[in-house]
Protein backbone atom coordinates (compact mmCIF):
# COMPACT_ATOMS: atom_id res chain seq x y z
CA UNK A 1 0.00 0.00 0.00
CA UNK A 2 1.48 3.63 -0.75
CA UNK A 3 0.43 5.59 1.93
CA UNK A 4 -3.23 6.79 0.59
CA UNK A 5 -4.53 9.85 2.08
CA UNK A 6 -8.35 9.29 3.55
CA UNK A 7 -10.46 12.49 4.45
CA UNK A 8 -13.00 11.12 7.83
CA UNK A 9 -16.12 13.52 8.38
CA UNK A 10 -17.21 13.11 12.14
CA UNK A 11 -13.77 11.87 13.06
CA UNK A 12 -13.10 13.87 16.67
CA UNK A 13 -15.40 10.99 18.74
CA UNK A 14 -17.54 7.84 18.15
CA UNK A 15 -17.29 5.63 15.22
CA UNK A 16 -15.56 8.47 13.19
CA UNK A 17 -12.55 8.38 15.84
CA UNK A 18 -12.30 4.86 15.77
CA UNK A 19 -12.27 5.10 11.85
CA UNK A 20 -9.38 7.23 12.26
CA UNK A 21 -7.70 5.29 15.06
CA UNK A 22 -7.41 2.65 12.83
CA UNK A 23 -6.24 4.04 9.42
CA UNK A 24 -3.72 5.60 11.19
CA UNK A 25 -2.48 2.48 12.54
CA UNK A 26 -2.88 0.67 9.22
CA UNK A 27 -0.06 3.28 7.82
CA UNK A 28 -2.92 5.55 5.81
CA UNK A 29 -2.69 9.23 5.90
CA UNK A 30 -5.73 10.87 6.95
CA UNK A 31 -7.48 14.40 7.46
CA UNK A 32 -9.93 14.22 9.96
CA UNK A 33 -12.90 16.82 9.60
CA UNK A 34 -14.93 18.16 12.95
CA UNK A 35 -16.84 21.39 13.78
CA UNK A 36 -14.35 22.46 16.48
CA UNK A 37 -10.94 20.52 15.96
CA UNK A 38 -9.58 21.57 19.09
CA UNK A 39 -11.80 19.13 20.91
CA UNK A 40 -9.95 16.61 18.88
CA UNK A 41 -7.17 14.56 21.41
CA UNK A 42 -5.37 12.41 19.19
CA UNK A 43 -1.98 13.94 17.57
CA UNK A 44 -0.23 11.56 14.93
CA UNK A 45 2.69 12.38 12.46
CA UNK A 46 0.34 11.14 9.76
CA UNK A 47 -2.94 12.75 10.98
CA UNK A 48 -4.08 16.43 10.42
CA UNK A 49 -7.19 18.23 11.67
CA UNK A 50 -9.65 20.50 9.40
CA UNK A 51 -12.66 22.49 11.34
CA UNK A 52 -15.59 21.62 8.85
CA UNK A 53 -19.39 22.17 9.13
CA UNK A 54 -21.19 19.97 6.58
CA UNK A 55 -23.67 21.73 6.84
CA UNK A 56 -22.55 25.16 6.22
CA UNK A 57 -22.28 25.13 2.30
CA UNK A 58 -19.52 28.38 2.65
CA UNK A 59 -17.73 25.65 5.17
CA UNK A 60 -17.46 23.14 2.71
CA UNK A 61 -16.89 24.91 -0.36
CA UNK A 62 -13.90 26.35 1.27
CA UNK A 63 -12.90 22.88 2.09
CA UNK A 64 -12.59 22.23 -1.78
CA UNK A 65 -8.88 23.91 -1.87
CA UNK A 66 -8.55 21.79 1.02
CA UNK A 67 -8.82 19.14 -0.48
CA UNK A 68 -7.63 19.54 -3.69
CA UNK A 69 -4.48 19.97 -1.87
CA UNK A 70 -4.18 17.27 0.25
CA UNK A 71 -5.88 14.95 -3.10
CA UNK A 72 -7.66 12.05 -0.85
CA UNK A 73 -7.85 8.54 -2.30
CA UNK A 74 -10.66 7.70 0.01
CA UNK A 75 -13.78 9.49 1.65
CA UNK A 76 -15.38 8.12 4.68
CA UNK A 77 -18.75 10.45 5.08
CA UNK A 78 -19.03 9.76 8.76
CA UNK A 79 -20.82 13.04 10.28
CA UNK A 80 -24.15 12.24 11.68
CA UNK A 81 -26.77 13.24 14.20
CA UNK A 82 -29.90 12.10 15.55
CA UNK A 83 -33.21 14.02 16.69
CA UNK A 84 -35.37 11.56 17.59
CA UNK A 85 -38.53 12.02 18.78
CA UNK A 86 -42.05 10.00 17.82
CA UNK A 87 -43.32 11.07 14.59
CA UNK A 88 -46.27 13.07 16.16
CA UNK A 89 -44.18 15.33 18.29
CA UNK A 90 -41.65 16.09 15.38
CA UNK A 91 -40.71 19.14 14.35
CA UNK A 92 -39.92 19.91 10.45
CA UNK A 93 -36.42 21.39 11.60
CA UNK A 94 -35.68 17.89 13.57
CA UNK A 95 -36.65 16.47 10.38
CA UNK A 96 -34.46 19.18 8.54
CA UNK A 97 -31.56 19.05 10.41
CA UNK A 98 -31.11 15.43 10.22
CA UNK A 99 -31.75 15.23 6.57
CA UNK A 100 -29.02 17.84 5.88
CA UNK A 101 -26.90 16.58 8.18
CA UNK A 102 -26.51 12.76 7.64
CA UNK A 103 -27.95 13.03 3.94
CA UNK A 104 -27.39 16.30 1.91
CA UNK A 105 -23.82 16.69 3.32
CA UNK A 106 -22.94 13.15 2.00
CA UNK A 107 -24.32 14.51 -1.60
CA UNK A 108 -21.83 18.24 -0.72
CA UNK A 109 -18.58 16.53 0.76
CA UNK A 110 -18.74 13.60 -2.15
CA UNK A 111 -18.93 16.26 -4.96
CA UNK A 112 -15.36 17.64 -3.75
CA UNK A 113 -14.01 14.13 -4.00
CA UNK A 114 -15.05 13.10 -7.23
CA UNK A 115 -12.94 14.55 -9.49
CA UNK A 116 -9.83 14.26 -8.27
CA UNK A 117 -10.62 10.00 -7.99
CA UNK A 118 -11.70 10.34 -11.45
CA UNK A 119 -8.14 11.72 -12.57
CA UNK A 120 -6.21 8.56 -10.46
CA UNK A 121 -8.73 5.84 -12.00
CA UNK A 122 -9.01 4.69 -8.34
CA UNK A 123 -11.28 5.73 -5.51
CA UNK A 124 -13.29 4.65 -2.29
CA UNK A 125 -16.05 6.30 -1.14
CA UNK A 126 -17.47 4.71 2.16
CA UNK A 127 -20.79 6.22 4.13
CA UNK A 128 -21.70 5.81 7.50
CA UNK A 129 -25.16 4.32 7.22
CA UNK A 130 -27.38 2.68 9.93
CA UNK A 131 -29.35 -0.43 10.19
CA UNK A 132 -32.22 2.18 10.61
CA UNK A 133 -32.38 3.04 7.28
CA UNK A 134 -33.31 -0.76 6.57
CA UNK A 135 -35.12 -2.01 9.75
CA UNK A 136 -37.07 1.08 10.89
CA UNK A 137 -36.77 2.70 14.29
CA UNK A 138 -39.80 4.41 16.32
CA UNK A 139 -38.82 7.74 17.21
CA UNK A 140 -36.50 7.71 14.37
CA UNK A 141 -38.18 8.81 10.67
CA UNK A 142 -35.63 11.52 10.21
CA UNK A 143 -32.82 9.22 10.82
CA UNK A 144 -33.83 6.47 9.24
CA UNK A 145 -35.11 7.98 6.00
CA UNK A 146 -31.47 9.74 5.94
CA UNK A 147 -29.97 6.55 6.41
CA UNK A 148 -31.84 4.99 3.54
CA UNK A 149 -31.12 7.78 1.04
CA UNK A 150 -27.57 7.18 1.86
CA UNK A 151 -27.60 3.77 0.45
CA UNK A 152 -29.34 4.59 -2.18
CA UNK A 153 -26.77 7.29 -2.73
CA UNK A 154 -24.15 4.63 -2.72
CA UNK A 155 -26.23 2.08 -4.93
CA UNK A 156 -26.53 5.06 -7.98
CA UNK A 157 -22.91 6.60 -7.62
CA UNK A 158 -21.63 3.23 -8.01
CA UNK A 159 -22.79 2.36 -11.16
CA UNK A 160 -22.05 5.89 -12.15
CA UNK A 161 -18.13 5.36 -11.20
CA UNK A 162 -17.73 1.99 -11.36
CA UNK A 163 -15.87 2.11 -14.68
CA UNK A 164 -13.45 4.32 -13.19
CA UNK A 165 -12.47 1.50 -10.43
CA UNK A 166 -14.34 3.36 -7.97
CA UNK A 167 -16.17 1.78 -5.16
CA UNK A 168 -18.85 3.42 -2.90
CA UNK A 169 -20.28 1.51 -0.35
CA UNK A 170 -22.86 2.18 2.72
CA UNK A 171 -21.78 0.38 6.05
CA UNK A 172 -24.64 0.10 8.54
CA UNK A 173 -24.08 -0.42 12.28
CA UNK A 174 -26.46 -1.61 14.60
CA UNK A 175 -25.90 -0.57 17.95
CA UNK A 176 -22.60 0.61 18.50
CA UNK A 177 -21.40 1.71 21.68
CA UNK A 178 -20.73 5.59 21.61
CA UNK A 179 -21.97 8.99 22.88
CA UNK A 180 -24.87 8.86 20.07
CA UNK A 181 -26.39 5.53 21.54
CA UNK A 182 -25.43 6.09 25.28
CA UNK A 183 -29.39 6.80 26.41
CA UNK A 184 -30.52 4.14 24.15
CA UNK A 185 -28.64 0.65 25.24
CA UNK A 186 -30.51 -1.45 27.50
CA UNK A 187 -30.14 -5.02 28.49
CA UNK A 188 -33.43 -5.66 26.65
CA UNK A 189 -31.81 -4.78 23.37
CA UNK A 190 -28.82 -7.17 23.96
CA UNK A 191 -30.97 -9.46 24.38
CA UNK A 192 -32.27 -9.65 20.91
CA UNK A 193 -28.45 -9.29 19.76
CA UNK A 194 -27.54 -12.78 18.09
CA UNK A 195 -24.26 -11.83 19.50
CA UNK A 196 -25.18 -11.06 22.99
CA UNK A 197 -23.34 -7.40 22.68
CA UNK A 198 -23.60 -4.23 21.58
CA UNK A 199 -20.80 -3.88 19.34
CA UNK A 200 -17.83 -1.38 19.53
CA UNK A 201 -16.36 1.22 17.21
CA UNK A 202 -13.18 -1.09 16.64
CA UNK A 203 -16.14 -3.65 14.92
CA UNK A 204 -16.95 -0.76 12.29
CA UNK A 205 -13.39 0.44 11.94
CA UNK A 206 -12.10 -3.47 10.75
CA UNK A 207 -14.43 -3.44 8.29
CA UNK A 208 -13.64 0.43 6.79
CA UNK A 209 -9.86 -1.05 6.51
CA UNK A 210 -10.89 -3.85 4.95
CA UNK A 211 -13.20 -1.95 2.59
CA UNK A 212 -10.48 1.09 1.40
CA UNK A 213 -7.70 -1.56 1.42
CA UNK A 214 -7.27 -3.84 -2.23
CA UNK A 215 -8.82 -6.90 -0.76
CA UNK A 216 -12.41 -5.11 -1.68
CA UNK A 217 -12.20 -4.34 -5.07
CA UNK A 218 -14.97 -6.58 -6.39
CA UNK A 219 -17.53 -5.19 -3.81
CA UNK A 220 -19.70 -1.49 -4.85
CA UNK A 221 -22.46 -0.47 -4.31
CA UNK A 222 -23.71 -2.50 -1.38
CA UNK A 223 -24.75 -2.28 2.19
CA UNK A 224 -22.89 -3.78 4.63
CA UNK A 225 -24.17 -4.50 7.66
CA UNK A 226 -22.52 -4.57 11.36
CA UNK A 227 -24.67 -5.21 13.77
CA UNK A 228 -24.01 -8.45 15.86
CA UNK A 229 -26.80 -10.18 13.89
CA UNK A 230 -29.59 -8.25 14.75
CA UNK A 231 -31.21 -7.14 11.69
CA UNK A 232 -30.91 -10.22 8.94
CA UNK A 233 -33.02 -9.44 5.85
CA UNK B 1 -4.73 23.23 -38.28
CA UNK B 2 -4.91 25.12 -35.25
CA UNK B 3 -2.77 24.36 -32.22
CA UNK B 4 -5.96 24.43 -29.89
CA UNK B 5 -7.87 21.98 -32.72
CA UNK B 6 -4.16 19.81 -32.08
CA UNK B 7 -4.45 19.46 -28.09
CA UNK B 8 -8.12 18.96 -28.28
CA UNK B 9 -7.64 16.09 -30.78
CA UNK B 10 -4.61 14.68 -28.86
CA UNK B 11 -6.81 15.16 -25.59
CA UNK B 12 -9.59 13.35 -26.90
CA UNK B 13 -7.17 10.33 -28.57
CA UNK B 14 -5.79 10.00 -25.49
CA UNK B 15 -8.99 10.00 -23.26
CA UNK B 16 -11.30 8.02 -25.62
CA UNK B 17 -8.33 5.59 -27.11
CA UNK B 18 -9.37 6.48 -30.87
CA UNK B 19 -6.57 6.96 -33.55
CA UNK B 20 -5.67 10.52 -35.10
CA UNK B 21 -6.83 9.74 -38.51
CA UNK B 22 -10.35 8.57 -36.96
CA UNK B 23 -11.03 11.88 -35.88
CA UNK B 24 -12.27 14.86 -37.66
CA UNK B 25 -13.66 18.39 -36.37
CA UNK B 26 -16.99 16.93 -37.18
CA UNK B 27 -16.80 13.93 -34.39
CA UNK B 28 -19.36 13.50 -32.05
CA UNK B 29 -17.41 12.35 -28.90
CA UNK B 30 -20.63 10.07 -28.09
CA UNK B 31 -22.15 8.96 -31.63
CA UNK B 32 -18.44 8.56 -33.39
CA UNK B 33 -15.89 8.22 -31.28
CA UNK B 34 -17.89 5.52 -28.45
CA UNK B 35 -17.35 8.11 -25.43
CA UNK B 36 -20.32 7.26 -22.30
CA UNK B 37 -21.37 9.86 -20.46
CA UNK B 38 -18.52 9.98 -18.02
CA UNK B 39 -15.61 10.52 -20.61
CA UNK B 40 -17.67 13.28 -21.26
CA UNK B 41 -17.59 14.72 -18.34
CA UNK B 42 -13.88 13.90 -18.04
CA UNK B 43 -13.07 15.15 -21.87
CA UNK B 44 -14.08 18.25 -20.19
CA UNK B 45 -12.14 18.44 -17.02
CA UNK B 46 -9.41 17.76 -19.35
CA UNK B 47 -9.62 20.36 -21.58
CA UNK B 48 -10.04 22.66 -18.30
CA UNK B 49 -6.51 21.58 -17.11
CA UNK B 50 -4.94 21.74 -20.20
CA UNK B 51 -6.14 25.30 -21.40
CA UNK B 52 -6.53 26.67 -17.67
CA UNK B 53 -10.24 27.65 -18.12
CA UNK B 54 -13.78 27.05 -16.22
CA UNK B 55 -16.42 25.64 -18.32
CA UNK B 56 -19.51 26.38 -17.09
CA UNK B 57 -21.77 22.83 -16.23
CA UNK B 58 -24.59 24.45 -18.47
CA UNK B 59 -22.28 25.38 -21.32
CA UNK B 60 -20.00 21.75 -20.90
CA UNK B 61 -23.20 20.51 -22.13
CA UNK B 62 -23.56 21.71 -25.31
CA UNK B 63 -19.62 20.51 -25.76
CA UNK B 64 -20.20 17.61 -27.54
CA UNK B 65 -17.94 17.37 -30.70
CA UNK B 66 -14.30 18.38 -31.65
CA UNK B 67 -15.11 21.53 -33.52
CA UNK B 68 -17.81 22.16 -30.74
CA UNK B 69 -14.83 22.13 -28.32
CA UNK B 70 -12.38 24.12 -30.06
CA UNK B 71 -15.11 26.69 -30.74
CA UNK B 72 -15.57 27.26 -27.21
CA UNK B 73 -12.12 26.94 -25.90
CA UNK B 74 -11.10 29.67 -28.74
CA UNK B 75 -13.73 31.93 -27.99
CA UNK B 76 -13.13 32.08 -24.00
CA UNK B 77 -9.50 31.91 -23.13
Amino acid sequence: MENKKAIVTGGNRGIGKGIVLSLLEQGYFVLATSRDSTKFDVTHPNLKLANLDVCDHASVADFQKIVNDYDPDILINNAGVTKDNLFLRMTEDDWDEVIDTNLNSVFRMTKLVVKGMLKKKWGRIINISSISGSMGNPGQTNYSASKAGVDAFSRSLAKELGSRNITVNSIAPGFIQTDMTDGLIHEEITKKIPLQRVGNVEDIASLVNFLVSEESNYITGQTLVVDGGLFMK
Amino acid sequence: MSEVLDKVVEIVCNQLTVNKEDVTPDSSFVEDLGADSLDTVELVMAFEEEFGLEIPDDEAENITTIKSAVDWIEKNS
